[in-house]
């Protein structure tokens, strides 16, 4: 009955139903009844991918394009550190990681 | 040993209207000291950035100019009259040229830059070196309205403007630099006015054009810092690219609804391309036309980015490289990401393949911007 300390802090495992926090922008917040940030899970980012899809339909298209991969003008930081300089979608993730989300604005207007 | 120094008109404003002071000191250099003790500021009035006496003040004693005598070493008994004596300009002979840090400030600089001066990181040297500094900012709209007024409030001598626009009446919820007797009026024109208004010794350069690939070489190498405040991706890219390969540093700063970023880029440190390797393709991110955005917030990004070149002309502080500053206003939370120079980008990467301006209205897949007036009709 007891929580492993070892399974609360594993990262990487596929499968893993790791808790993390999404930090959501306000472009896409239409897809979060407004909320700014998110409680979700996943062992690496794809499956934190997937969760979100799951709970907030469109938003894997505004993530990822039509192969799948992260869009490049789309940023996803996991504790402040840039994924693609880590392990792209197969980034895993730790309980308590605060994920961010951060695409390009163009605007000065 | 008492000394009576003469203060002219043009500095009293600083001694409370005082024409002539007391103090002690055995040469001129202490009397000097004595003077900024009990008047602090005085010092940026009669010294120059390497506490020289510069040519255009003079100093008597006795009705004899220190440099034929032992200059600041020229010493001094009870009783002795020294004077104090700028050369008056008339014509504020510099013209509209801003004057160099080597040169000493004027009394109405002294004065109007005061609670800058006062400050220990900026001084008088670092007063010059705002006067001295010159900063493009591209983009006259919300976030380049308060970047330059707060440069020019805090005396940048030059400020280049990039602007073809004209006021609307949905720029005046933001953009700080127009009102609502510009609308209808070239934007530079009502930015030029503004900051003239709000400091008359600032020199500000426009240019009602587009920022092209063609014009941007020409434009951007006559300043030391480029301050992006440009509303579309493609001018975004070329500006990123132009200072990278002209080795200036880029305030960047961008706006959309409730939210800001900003950062610093700097060769060695990422670019915009490390950030952000490709720009989305037209129409799957809104403009701030089609999604607004919060007056406020150009105010808060704008005064970010401002800050940073204030920063880095005087050279106080860690600038805002390698992280990326994210404002979201509804929560009020600042947070940093980090943001590293990526091996791999084609501009500042290990093997660049973009090595001189490109096409970039192709790049973003987005139609050429087009200056009114010179548009042609379809």
């Amino acid at each position: 009955m007891s929580i492993q300390p070892s399974a609360m802090w594993s990262r990487g495992k596929e499968g893993t139903a790791v808790a993390v926090r999404v930090k959501i922008p306000t472009p896409l917040r239409g897809l979060t009844s407004e909320r700014d940030t998110v409680a979700a899970e996943g062992g690496t980012l794809n499956e934190l991918v997937q969760h979100l899809e799951a709970e907030f339909p469109g938003m894997r298209e505004r993530l990822c394009d039509d192969t799948g991969a992260l869009r490049r003008f789309v940023n996803v930081y996991i504790n402040g550190e840039d994924v693609r300089f880590l392990d792209g979608l197969a980034s895993p993730l730790k309980e308590g990681d605060e994920i961010s989300i951060v695409p390009a604005v163009a605007g000065g207007c | 040993m008492t000394i009576s120094v003469y203060i002219p008109s043009p500095f009293r404003w600083l001694t409370q209207n005082r024409e002539h002071i007391s103090v002690d000191g055995h040469n001129v250099a202490e009397v000097l000291d004595a003077l900024n003790t009990r008047y602090p500021g005085f010092d940026n009035l009669v010294y120059d950035s390497e506490r020289e006496i510069p040519a255009h003040i003079n100093i008597y004693v006795n009705n004899r100019e220190i440099h034929e005598l032992s200059g600041t070493e020229t010493e001094v008994v009870d009783g002795d009259q020294v004077a104090v004596i700028p050369a008056l300009a008339g014509g504020a002979g510099d013209g509209d040229v801003p004057a160099t840090a080597s040169v000493a400030l004027t009394a109405e600089e002294a004065m109007r830059y005061s609670r800058h001066i006062i400050m220990n990181q900026v001084g008088s040297i670092g007063q010059r070196k705002l006067r001295a500094a010159k900063v493009l900012i591209v983009g006259a709209g919300g976030l380049g309205s308060p970047v330059a007024i707060y440069l020019a409030l805090a005396g940048v001598g030059t400020i280049g403007i990039v602007e073809f626009d004209t006021v609307d009446l949905s720029n005046l919820q933001r953009q700080l630099l127009h009102q609502t007797e510009d609308i209808g009026k070239s934007k530079l024109l009502s930015a030029q006015e503004t900051l003239h208004s709000y400091n008359p010794n600032v020199k500000v350069i426009g240019y009602e054009a587009p920022l092209t690939s063609d014009n941007a070489m020409d434009i951007i190498p006559n300043y030391d810092i480029i301050v992006n405040g440009a509303d579309n991706f493609a001018t975004r890219y070329l500006v990123n690219d132009a200072a990278y390969l002209t080795g200036k540093s880029l305030v960047d700063g961008s706006i959309l609804l409730f939210d800001g970023q900003a950062t610093v880029f700097k060769r060695g440190n990422g670019c915009y391309r490390c950030l952000y390797p490709t720009p989305p393709p037209p129409g799957l991110v809104p403009s701030c036309a089609e999604a607004g955005v919060l007056g406020a917030i150009t105010g808060i990004i704008g005064s970010i980015q401002a800050t940073e070149v204030f920063k880095q002309v005087l050279g106080i502080g860690e600038p805002l490289l390698n992280r990326l500053l994210l404002v979201d206003a509804l929560t009020m939370e600042f947070r940093t990401m980090r943001l590293r120079r990526d091996p791999d980008c084609p501009l500042c990467g290990d093997h660049p393949t973009v090595t001189e301006l490109i096409d970039y209205d192709q790049f973003c897949g987005s139609p050429p911007l087009v200056a009114p007036g010179t548009a042609s009709a379809h």
